[in-house]
């Protein structure tokens, strides 16, 4: 008899315990979309909890096609995307959605070849290697641009990702505005019909890949080439430079970057002499007038904060932070949004 | 239906009893009955269903690329062309090399397991191979990469190539990733599943059938293949089928070892590219509707391809049924 009466008390007392904390829940903030910038942007989020425990966030790391589509649909109450919306996604949108740049990455040129030699590349070896017309690593033009290394007289075997992702959006970005032949033969997106190579699924595939395979190049993620230790090129820049790609080369190319009015730039080919030019940002895409005030008016207080306080835990995260022009114009735009 | 034989014991019970007994168990049978049929129904339905949801996502790209979809072989994104054929091609070639390895050894193992391993063998040896279907595709994946195909690169596959380099189909460049090392790696993931499957429908041979053949003046090895191999025929056809099953949808670690470039080539050292992982691959960063929807129509394939390799082998299993009751006969 009294264990039921005392189940029942437990019961009880859960019920009330969840009704309570119902009662004082934090206010809960949806977001969905890009995978790239998710360790910074759960960093940012944990960071904030301590800032304003008033709102909690919850970020679904499904991709940019994803997060396009549910704020789109008005799902999540802010979208991310590795890459600028394009203007028949735009066009669907109920309102005026806002692109706010964040952090930005590089792609760097990472291979395998004995003895790991440091090798420089430019456009037009990059663009040769994988339209597939340059083969072997003894070519010319590849040991024209790096004197004083022997190049074996090696088949290249060329690994791009295999799955649709912001990093080969930067990457074929990049081919499609330096080679025109790229341009027209392949174009840019996040997946594209490779005229050559062997697919590797993720960054940690294609790193796996060229490690495991002599005589491989490929492109990952600065972080990734840094954390197993690959060999990666210096790549030869707009300005004519060779630089080599690290977060500050990223942000410089993100300081002389040609960027609109509406944030939806490219900062492949960066024209600075410093910027390293295989670079991308990732942004996160909100309405400009939000439908519920109270909630608007926490999102706003957030995205000032990560466009201020939020970048400056971005290097420690292996990201290039946006540089102080840029911050300035993304929090005038944050300012717009209207609730 | 089974329970047709108590009213035979009902009748020498006194006639008042019967009548109050009866209702009560003749409702449970009835609810029993359409419980299970309601739950067997949702099944179907949940196949339909899924089917149509599909048809549905895929029908703009059904509409544009008509049946173009299923015999093109550019998948381009950018210029939004869309054809299924080298997907198709990769899913039922890896799937074939996957069943190649793995029904002979599969069988081979069951077996032994049932047949000839002393017995204290045999239980350590079933948790092993269970084991294996517990280990995450993912992590056979990365193993896939850093270790198999390395290995597979060095030694088996100049091998390979060394002896058949002749034929078109161990021809060409080594990679280590390649249309093979996805076979042999789907053969791995259905190994267990055939082995487990099989040794049942082994253990279920009567015993009776082995004795007969012993008392024939069989050997051990004419006993297993004629009286249990033979006589398990359809059961073990059945093991395959599953095997198949989960062949062809295997996603994860395929992904991470077949290369993902979509083409058709003799060479199986070349890289190839699965219905499967394309989805993987592609779903979550498809920003165009046709893109999606021809990502949706790739979904629907895969669903179209597993339900008529399931019919196929269904077609096989009943003319195998014929001609293994033919031979019983003889």
């Amino acid at each position: 008899m009294k264990s039921p009466r005392f189940s029942r008390k437990i019961l009880t007392i859960v019920l009330l315990a969840g009704v309570s904390a119902t009662a004082s829940a934090q206010m809960m903030i949806n977001g969905a979309g890009a995978t790239f910038p998710y360790p910074i942007y759960s960093k940012w989020f944990d960071e904030y909890a301590k800032v304003d425990p008033s709102v909690r966030f919850n970020y679904q790391s499904i991709g940019s096609g994803g997060g396009q589509k549910q704020i789109l649909a008005q799902t999540v109450d802010f979208g991310a995307s590795d890459g600028p919306m394009s203007d028949d996604n735009l066009a669907k949108a109920p309102g005026k959605l806002l692109h706010i740049p964040t952090v930005a990455g590089a792609d760097v040129v990472a291979y395998n070849l004995p003895g790991n030699p440091a090798l420089k590349f430019d456009a037009d070896t990059i663009a040769g290697i994988f339209l597939g017309q340059i083969k072997k690593w003894h070519d010319p033009k590849i040991a024209a641009l790096s004197p004083g290394v022997t190049l074996p007289d090696q088949e290249i075997v060329v690994v791009h990702r295999s799955d649709g992702s912001g990093t080969t959006y930067i990457w074929t970005d990049y081919l499609s505005k330096i080679s025109p032949e790229w341009k027209t033969k392949v174009g840019t997106n996040t997946s594209v019909n490779w005229p050559t190579g062997i697919g590797g699924k993720g960054n940690e595939g294609v790193a796996g890949q060229i490690k495991q395979t002599p005589g491989a190049v490929g492109y990952v993620e600065l972080i990734y080439a840094v954390q197993n230790k690959m060999p990666y090129a210096d790549v030869k820049n707009a300005a004519g430079e060779f630089v080599k790609p690290t977060l500050e080369s990223v942000t410089a190319a993100l300081a002389t970057a040609d960027i609109p009015d509406d944030f939806r730039f490219s900062m492949t080919n960066a024209p600075g002499k410093e910027a390293y030019p295989i670079a991308g940002a990732t942004w996160l895409l909100v309405y400009e007038q939000q439908k519920d005030a109270t909630k608007g008016k926490k999102l706003v207080e957030f995205l000032k904060w990560s466009a201020k306080d939020g970048e400056k835990m971005a290097e420690d995260l292996q990201y290039a932070p946006l540089p102080e022009s840029l911050q300035q114009r993304v929090l005038k735009r944050i300012d717009e949004i209207k609730m | 239906m089974g329970i047709a034989t108590p009213p035979a014991v009902a009748t020498v019970e006194p006639h008042s009893a019967r009548r109050a007994m009866a209702p009560p168990s003749r409702f449970g049978d009835k609810a029993f009955e359409w419980l299970t049929l309601a739950m067997a129904l949702a099944v179907v339905v949940l196949v339909v269903l899924i089917g149509w949801q599909l048809w549905l996502g895929s029908s703009l790209a059904i509409k544009k690329f008509g049946f173009h979809f299923l015999t093109t072989s550019t998948w381009d994104p950018v210029a939004e062309q869309f054809g299924a054929l080298p997907f198709i091609y990769g899913t039922l070639v890896s799937s074939l090399i996957a069943l190649l390895i793995a029904v002979p050894l599969s069988i081979a193992t069951a077996a032994y397991l049932t047949e000839l391993a002393p017995l204290w063998i045999r239980q350590p040896l079933v948790s092993l191979i269970e084991m294996l279907a517990a280990i995450p595709s993912v992590i056979l994946g990365l193993w896939g990469i850093f270790v198999m195909i390395p290995w597979l690169r060095d030694y088996p596959f100049p091998f390979l190539k060394r002896l058949f380099g002749w034929t078109p189909f161990f021809s060409g460049p080594i990679y280590g990733t390649s249309m093979l090392a996805g076979g042999i790696i789907i053969a791995i993931m259905i190994l267990p599943i055939i082995t487990s499957v099989s040794r049942e429908i082994l253990r279920s041979v009567p015993n009776l059938q082995r004795e007969a053949a012993y008392a024939l003046g069989a050997t051990r090895w004419e006993a297993t293949r004629i009286a249990v191999l033979s006589y398990a025929k359809k059961g073990l056809f059945g093991a395959v089928i599953l095997g198949l099953g989960r062949a062809l949808g295997e996603t994860m670690a395929v992904t991470m070892v077949i290369g993902n470039t979509p083409q058709i080539a003799a060479s199986l050292f070349k890289p190839g590219y699965t219905l499967a992982s394309v989805l993987a691959n592609e779903f979550t960063e498809a920003t165009t509707d046709i893109y999606l929807q021809a990502l949706f129509e790739i979904g629907l394939v895969l669903f179209g391809t597993t339900i008529l390799a399931n019919l196929v082998a269904q077609l096989l299993l009943q003319t195998m049924g014929t001609t293994s009751t033919t031979r019983a006969v003889q």
